[in-house]
């Protein structure tokens, strides 16, 4: 018998914690999936945000930290900087780096830190149970926006691939979705290419992933795709927004 | 070695590199903004690694990243960029990772202004930050004892894994003094391999991380933590006696810049035939807890007086420590003025002539 799909090699056993239809275990996989491919495993490291994907390093088998909330590109400055050997990422949620951690990812991309981050942007505060994050969308209720976000007290969601992308410091910063399997397949493309600028020590690459929290949507994991390709999608376009041969 | 004329400040960067470490993170504060600008040359020669950080908390994190890659490496600041370190500090504590910090303490409180203070006495050794931790304390009081216990302060934040935190006043990192740099023999960080963030070569995983979802295990490691801070109160306890030996009447405590001044009182006083003696502690934490109670046993001891740049923080512990089984009297200037031996000189007179009634 043949194997066609296996657990990926750079992924521990443990079952995952995250509820049905969050698509941060979808992004674990890919990421977990480029290890294996490149065959980095014994020379990664990751960073582990504050937020519901605290425990990817529970699920990653590899050199992990856990970073204190918004701080990971700041961590994993200090440590690609006196290990440039290792291929360091962060992944981080939107309430921990658009929000809390804005200074650290900013200039870490400015410094142009040779390391990947991951970003899952799912419009909301997923672990502390569905408040407003920066990213919130105009009008989308939340625990903290409940007549939904009012664009005049709490200003319009960060696009943060848009902001990165003005920094003069060569960069790749992409934004893709996770709400089809075309989509899918294209998030890990924008992946696979970000580790790959890493290895070849080009620059700072940023992966902003759109995701979903159904829970906190208080819509169905089916639902929730709809909703992030017709709410989310028209104000947070897909694409690169910049690459290291920009100049 | 020849010794060398050097800026306290100065003196901290190039200890540090005489240490063994290799990574400095910082961003700039009055008044040791110096050591930024010293490393980012020296660390440059010796190819180790400066980045000038966004933010004291970015710095603090830095430090976290790279400690946690198994690396000496450390930071340094002023009070107020030590408020913005207390998150790291905590997570550094939790996390278990060796570091260096240093306040070169300013007055305060907010802004406050840039001249020396002691007020950060309480911040440095009750823990800046959140939950049941303790960094250990030193308080150097001349550039040379400044750059022994840079040397020393790696190494002792290894044995431990646990942070260790040099404070020192605006006065010890702007002054210059000669300094001999072997005076202290730098030890070899011991393997890191077991712990750190290198890369998963050949060994199992491994994970810096404060998380623990399990309340019983999160109690059973502060019991740990707690294990590690009693080991080091009976180990690492440091302090110098002065003019201690004749059973002196008066028993000052003072540290850093203010026990220098508090020996040139006491030399005054001393010609003067008044029987007044000094205890200096090193380390602020573990506190000569032990040292002082039994001076407070003595029948010769009727009082005890503390100096401090503050409104009386270290003045805390040496009633508890003494359990005011003595009078214990305090003299401070604070705001950024240092004690003048005069009015220092006057302030131990009267109390010794209070011990004598
Ligand atoms: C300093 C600090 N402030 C607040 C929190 C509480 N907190 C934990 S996770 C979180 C937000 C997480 O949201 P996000 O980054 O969007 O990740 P998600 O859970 O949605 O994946 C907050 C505010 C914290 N842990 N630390
Ligand atoms: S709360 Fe939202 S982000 Fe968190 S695990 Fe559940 S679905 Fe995912």
């Amino acid at each position: 018998m043949k194997t066609i799909f296996t657990r990926p090699d750079s992924m521990t056993e443990k079952v995952t914690h995250y509820c049905p239809g969050c698509t941060h275990g979808v992004a674990h996989r890919m990421v977990a999936e480029i290890i294996d491919e490149f065959g980095i495993k014994d020379r990664t490291l990751g960073f582990a945000p504050v937020g519901c994907s605290v425990l990817i390093y529970e699920y990653m088998d590899t050199d992990y930290q856990q970073a204190a909330h918004g701080r990971a590109p700041a961590c994993a400055t200090g440590a690609k900087r006196v290990r440039p050997e290792l291929i360091v990422y962060t992944y981080q949620g939107d309430g921990d780096l658009a929000s809390i951690g804005t200074a650290e990812i900013i200039h870490a991309a400015n410094r142009g830190e040779k390391f990947t981050v991951v970003f899952i942007n799912n419009a909301i505060y997923g672990m502390t149970g569905g408040q407003m994050a920066p990213t919130t969308m105009p009008g989308q209720r939340t625990t903290t926006s409940p007549m939904g976000r009012d664009v005049l007290s709490a200003g319009h969601p960060i696009r943060m691939s848009e902001m990165l992308s003005t920094l003069r410091t060569p960069a790749y910063v992409v934004r893709a979705s996770l709400h089809t399997p075309y989509n899918i397949i294209q998030s890990k493309k924008a992946l696979r290419q970000a580790f790959q600028y890493q290895m070849d020590n080009r620059c700072f690459s940023f992966v902003e992933l759109l995701s979903t929290c159904p829970t906190n949507w208080g819509i169905t994991p089916v639902g929730s795709n709809k909703w992030l390709e017709e709410n989310m999608l028209p104000y947070y376009p897909l694409g690169v927004f910049k690459t290291p041969d920009d100049e | 070695m020849a010794k060398l004329l050097m800026k306290g400040a100065e003196a901290i960067g190039e200890a540090a590199i005489r240490a063994g470490c290799t990574a400095y993170f910082a961003y700039p504060i009055t008044p040791q903004s110096e050591v930024a600008e010293y490393l980012s040359k020296r660390l440059a020669e010796v190819g180790g690694t400066f980045v000038q950080a966004e933010s004291e908390v970015a710095a603090a994190q830095m430090v976290y990243g790279a400690a946690g890659a198994g690396v000496r490496v450390f930071t340094t600041s002023s009070s107020p960029g030590v408020s913005l370190m207390a998150e790291t500090m905590s997570y550094m504590a939790g996390s278990e990772l060796p570091a260096v910090f240093v306040n070169i303490m300013r007055a305060g409180p907010g802004l406050g202004g840039i001249l020396p203070c002691q007020s950060d006495y309480n911040q440095a050794t009750r823990g800046a930050g959140h939950g049941d931790y303790s960094f250990m304390i030193i308080a150097p009081s001349t550039v040379q004892e400044l750059a022994d216990w840079m040397i020393r302060a790696f190494p002792l934040s290894e044995k431990y894994r646990n942070p260790v935190m040099i404070v020192g006043d605006g006065l010890i990192a702007q002054m210059m003094e000669p300094v001999d740099f072997d005076a202290v023999k730098a030890e070899e960080m011991p393997d890191v391999e077991g712990w750190a963030t290198t890369g998963a070569k050949n060994r199992p995983r491994n994970l810096i991380n404060s998380l623990f979802l399990d309340p019983l295990k999160l109690e059973e490691f502060n019991h740990h933590l707690k294990e590690k801070y009693e080991r080091m109160a009976r180990e690492e306890v440091r302090y110098e006696n002065y003019m201690m030996d004749d059973e002196p009447e008066l028993v000052c405590v003072a540290y850093g810049t203010t026990a220098r001044i508090v020996k040139t009182a006491i030399d005054v006083l001393r010609a003067e035939g008044l029987k007044i003696g000094l205890i200096r502690p090193i380390t602020l934490l573990p506190f000569p807890k032990d040292i002082l109670r039994a001076e407070s046993e003595k029948p010769h001891v009727k009082g005890f007086a503390v100096v401090e740049m503050s409104n009386g923080q270290m003045l805390d512990d040496v009633k508890w420590a003494t359990l005011e089984r003595k009078p214990v009297s305090f003299f401070s200037r604070n705001g950024g003025i240092v004690p003048n031996p005069e009015e220092t000189v006057e302030f131990l007179r009267k109390e010794y002539e209070r011990t004598q009634k």
